[in-house]
Parts: structure tokens; C-alpha cells; sequence
């Protein structure tokens, strides 16, 4: 370690003011602390330098994401196998998977993080960290059979006009990683939906085994084929067909474990969200017309990218509400819009993406209301009391 | 006519810019979005809905200044709808005549140039106060202004979303045996929004002195 201290200080002053590459001065920077905790002291004022900056914040919400990953990895190989018929260990098949997914992992950091740099670059600010995390988030709420070039293009899309135009890292409306994804559905529909995206190699036409379809379990609620849904305990452990890392919640809720216990995300988004999920199932259960909507609201849960997106997505810090209250209003309605449009829209087979994307628009809406509210409720309390200054 | 201007002199070329960089009715003013998003999906409706515009903006202008001090304030509005009212009918009726698929595609959007606030907006504020000629120039510049954007949406729309330009295809069949994909999303109006924001965006870090403080 002590060379690699030695050797950034030799070259450090060539990007310092008045250096050869000062135009490269937030690269160097981004490197640097990247590398070693920043030595910086605040010499005016009374400031809290606390040891979990946004870099190591964010450093915990990979780490939580890891299960996810490799769990989507391995799955990848599993489908494969599974849909030519072969068997092999498990090795084998996580390593086929890992092949399959380290492109689409690397094309999305690659390109996410060129922006950002140019735009570190241009405005003379810092490199933010936001993009470590949105980098992940893609390739796991991807198909396995998306062509590389619309990862990186959905990417520079996202990371361009959902963060820079609004100021970059912070400042954005709507979850980048969702809107690359986005990006993709509108654009690339054929990429995306139907059942062919979701096993590798079926978009090319590679022989599989009879009765293989590819579908996913929530194709197959909205075909009504209620039979070859999977039972529980597969969705639950994951081994199904679906976008990367979303298949299994187990990974997931591993992930949700570690983020709760750092105190990293906000329990109130993801409990919320996940009683409004429960709640709209329960009333479609009601008034149900169709064996979509009897699907008990355990199962609506286990199935599609809901719990991926309760986790890792709606409690997003920036793009979420703000306010104590407002979090509790906005996760319940994304939960209960995500199974709303998952079951009564079937050109959306799966609602979580447009549901999230939607309620990050309406949180500054959220929050207004919450904010009056109280300086209501305040200043009622202050014109009936008594005592008049 | 007493102090004569010559037809170039450097006001009438100041009103003639104006417009397209400084003064543009779309990227600075935000007048005529709705037409801007509607006919934009390819190259050769922007152009002639960009060249209808111009036709009608130019004419209106001219015409409303020739009559500017016969017309009663009061009633000038409707006096202005008259005349835009007619020239766009003749514009239809001549889209109809010669360019037929077009004005298929352009739809009611060649009758709802009556509505668009930039001819109203120009008439208002630059031809019942000037004289014929500079009004006929304010009136085709406002037009081409509009017309620039049409166009640069609609090629960059017509480009990515089904890989052509004026209806020919300009992307090699190679490409698409590559993997290549039209993007749907360009042919979505809310495509339209952003490649109009994007083109703000980057006239206002090109022209400085448009940004707020």
C-alpha cells in the first residue's frame, strides 16, 4: 500500500492548479479517494466529518446487492441448462452465468461513469459516488439476452437526462437505473417482454427441450396458465426465469437484512410498500373476475421484480418522499399501483418499473401536502391555547 | 414615404437574426410545442408543416401591417383571425392539391395553424406597430426560427426511430444484421419533449446571455 501512497503523491501536484493536467483534477480526485480515506481537515467552523460518507454508503448498499448478483448468476447458467437439457454441477452453471453477466456488469459501468467523469470535468466539481450503485442496479433489472450496445446506450440515457441535466448526483427526479430501464422497454420493446429475453440464448434460437417455454411466472398469471406458476418455495429461492437479479427473493431479503441493519435504507418505504402490494392484492382478491386476480397477495408478492424494487429501488434516498410521514403515503402507493398495473394493464406485464417511476414524480407532491399539514395542525394547537405572547 | 430605409438596412437584419438564434419562438420563447410534437415523427411532414408556418406567419404579418392603422383596436383580433384563417385555408387547400400524403400525415395539424400562438403572438407585438416590409421579415424569420427546430427534431426523430431520412433508408441493412434496432421510443411524442430540451440545452450553453439568472 505504502508504494501506491508514495506514487499518488509524486503525481499529485501535476493536477493541482497550475499542473499539467489541472483539467483532470477531478479524475485524480475521484482516484485518490477512491483508493485511500481522504485526509482532509476543516479548518473553519464547526463541521461533523462522519466516517460513512456518501462513498462508503454506497460501498454498503453494493455489498448488499452482492447475494442478488450471484444468486442471478447462477440462475442464469441454471435456465440455460435447464432449457437445452443438460445437467451439470452447480459450478459449472455459475460460471456460464458469470461469463453471461460480467459483460452487461462491465458496458454499464463503463458507460455510466465516462458521463459522469466528462461531467465532473466540465462543471470543476468532485466525481460523485451515486453511479457505483445504479452501475449494479442495471444489469440486475436487465433480461441476460440484451445486446450490449443498448445497455450502454440506456445507460448514457439515464445517467444524462435523469442525473446530469438536473445537476448530477442528489439532485435527480426519477431512479436512474429504472429509467435506463425504461429506456429500454419503450425503445426495445421486443428485448425486454414476451417470454424469449429471459433465457439465455432463446433469442438466438438455440435448441431446448420440449415443453420449454421461457415464460415467467408472471406471463404465465397473465395468460391465466395459473398451473405452471411455480410453486412458493421455487419463487421464493428464485430458480425462474426473469430479469437478473430479481428472480430470487431470498438473495433479496438478505440484501434488505444487511441494508436495515447499517441503517442505510428506510424501513418505512420498504415495509409500506410492501403492506400497499399486500393490501391491493387483498382488495382484487375481493372483487376477483379473473384467475389473475385470485392469485393470493403471498404469491403477487414472490412474483416479478415487486420485492427487488421495494428493496432496492423505492427507498432510493434522493428520488424518494422526505418527509416521516410522506414515506409511509408514498411507498403504500407504490405497492398498491405496482400490483394495480401488473394485473389490470396487460400490456405492462409487470408494474413495479412504472410505479416507482410514477411515485418519484409525485414525492415533492407528498411532501408539500405532509409539510402543510403539520403547520396546520400547529397552528391550531397555537390559536387554541391560552397562553397568548 | 419620407426617411426611406434601404430593404437590407442593419435593423432589417437584426430582425431577421433575431429570431433564429437570440429570439427563437420555440427554444427561447416556448410558443408552438404542441405542433413541434405532433408532426415531428419524420423529416418531410416537419418540413412542409415548417414551410406552411413560415408561409402564413410572413403573409399574416404583411398583410396585418398594411392594415394596421384601418384596423379598431377593439376588434383587432378578430380582424387577425380572419386573415390567418384565410391563409391557412389557402395552404391547405394547396397541400391538398400538390403534396396529397403529406397533408394526409399532417392532418388536422395544418387547420390548427390558426391556433399557433407564435403568428398571434408576432402579429400583436410586431405588426400593428411597424411598417409592411420589416413585418414581412419578422413574420418569415419567426417562421424559419420555428422551422429550424421542426427540422432538427424530425431528422434526429426520423434517424433513430425508423432508420430513414425523407422516407429513404440511409442505414445500411448491415447494420440492423449486426443487431441494430430502431429505437421506439423516438417515434413516442414524449421523445419529441426531450430532443426539444436537449436542443435548449445545448443553444443556451452555446448563447450565454440566454441563461436566467
Amino acid at each position: 500500500m505504502k508504494w501506491l501512497r508514495n506514487k499518488l503523491d509524486s503525481i499529485k501536484p501535476h493536477f493541482e492548479k497550475g499542473g499539467k493536467f489541472n483539467f483532470l483534477h477531478s479524475t485524480f480526485d475521484a482516484f485518490e479517494t477512491f483508493l485511500f480515506v481522504p485526509n482532509k481537515v476543516t479548518h473553519v467552523g464547526s463541521h461533523i466529518r462522519d466516517a460513512i460518507d456518501l462513498k462508503r454508503t454506497m460501498s454498503v448498499v453494493i455489498i448488499s446487492l452482492l447475494p442478488a448478483l450471484l444468486f442471478g448468476m447462477f440462475n442464469v447458467g441454471y435456465q440455460y441448462y435447464k432449457a437445452i437439457g443438460q445437467d451439470v454441477t452447480w459450478l459449472e452453471m455459475f460460471w456460464f452465468g458469470f461469463l453471461k453477466v460480467l459483460p452487461i456488469v462491465v458496458v454499464s459501468y463503463v458507460s455510466g461513469l465516462t458521463v459522469e467523469f466528462i461531467f465532473a470535468q466540465v462543471r470543476h466539481h468532485e466525481v460523485n459516488e451515486g453511479f457505483l450503485v445504479s452501475g449494479m442496479l442495471i444489469p440486475l433489472i436487465m433480461p441476460v439476452n440484451i445486446p450490449l450496445w443498448m445497455v450502454s446506450v440506456a445507460t448514457i440515457f439515464a445517467v444524462l437526462l435523469g442525473k446530469e441535466v438536473f445537476g448530477g448526483t442528489g439532485m435527480n427526479i426519477f431512479n436512474v437505473a429504472l429509467l435506463a430501464r425504461a429506456f429500454v422497454f419503450f425503445s426495445y420493446p421486443k428485448q425486454i417482454s414476451g417470454d424469449l429475453p429471459w433465457t439465455y440464448g432463446l433469442t438466438h434460437g438455440i435448441q431446448t427441450v420440449d415443453g420449454f417455454s421461457g415464460a415467467t411466472p408472471l406471463a404465465n398469471a397473465a395468460a391465466y396458465a395459473i398451473e405452471k406458476i411455480p410453486d412458493n418455495w421455487t419463487l421464493f429461492v428464485g430458480l425462474i426465469p426473469g430479469s437478473i437479479g430479481e428472480t430470487s427473493k431470498l438473495a433479496i431479503l438478505l440484501g434488505a437484512a444487511i441494508l436495515l441493519f447499517t441503517g442505510v435504507a428506510n424501513w418505512k418505504v420498504m415495509i409500506s410498500t410492501i403492506f400497499g402490494g399486500l393490501f391491493m392484492a387483498f382488495v382484487l382478491n375481493l372483487f376477483a373476475v379473473n384467475p389473475f386476480m385470485e392469485i393470493s397477495p403471498l404469491k403477487q408478492m414472490l412474483m416479478g421484480g415487486f420485492l427487488f424494487g421495494a428493496v432496492f429501488m423505492a427507498t432510493d434516498p434522493v428520488t424518494a418522499a422526505q418527509t416521516e410521514t410522506g414515506k409511509y403515503i408514498y411507498g403504500f402507493l407504490i405497492g398498491l399501483l405496482a400490483i394495480l398495473l401488473r394485473v389490470l394493464n396487460p400490456a405492462y406485464p409487470e408494474g413495479m418499473m412504472l410505479a416507482i417511476l410514477f411515485m418519484n414524480a409525485m414525492a415533492p407532491l407528498i411532501d408539500h401536502y405532509v409539510v402543510h399539514a403539520n403547520i396546520k395542525r400547529r397552528l391550531k394547537r397555537w390559536n387554541q391555547s391560552t397562553i397568548k405572547l | 414615404m419620407e426617411n426611406k430605409e434601404s430593404i437590407f438596412s442593419p435593423k432589417i437584419i437584426k430582425t431577421f437574426l433575431g429570431p433564429l438564434n437570440q429570439n427563437n419562438p420555440i427554444s427561447v420563447q416556448v410558443l408552438g410545442i404542441c405542433s413541434a410534437l405532433a408532426v415531428t415523427v419524420q423529416l418531410k411532414p416537419a418540413l412542409v408543416m415548417a414551410l406552411s408556418v413560415t408561409i402564413v406567419t410572413g403573409f399574416a404579418s404583411l398583410i396585418i401591417s398594411l392594415l394596421r392603422n384601418t384596423i379598431p383596436s377593439r376588434i383587432r383580433i378578430i380582424v387577425q383571425l380572419v386573415v390567418i384563417a384565410t391563409l391557412v385555408i389557402i395552404v391547405d387547400q394547396l397541400l391538398k392539391a400538390y403534396v396529397y400524403d403529406v397533408s394526409k400525415k399532417l392532418s388536422v395539424f395544418v387547420g390548427l395553424i390558426i391556433t399557433n400562438c407564435i403568428i398571434m403572438g408576432r402579429l400583436e407585438a410586431f405588426a400593428l406597430g411597424n411598417k409592411p416590409w420589416p413585418s414581412f421579415v419578422d413574420g418569415i424569420a419567426n417562421g424559419f426560427g420555428y422551422g429550424i427546430i421542426l427540422v432538427i427534431v424530425g431528422f434526429v426523430r426520423e434517424l433513430f426511430g425508423s432508420g430513414k431520412i425523407m422516407g429513404l433508408s440511409v442505414i445500411p441493412q448491415s447494420f440492423y444484421q449486426m443487431g441494430y434496432e430502431n429505437n421506439g421510443l423516438m417515434i413516442l411524442p414524449p421523445m419529441a419533449l426531450i430532443i426539444i430540451g436537449i436542443v435548449i440545452w445545448i443553444h443556451r450553453s452555446w448563447n450565454k446571455s440566454l441563461i436566467e439568472k
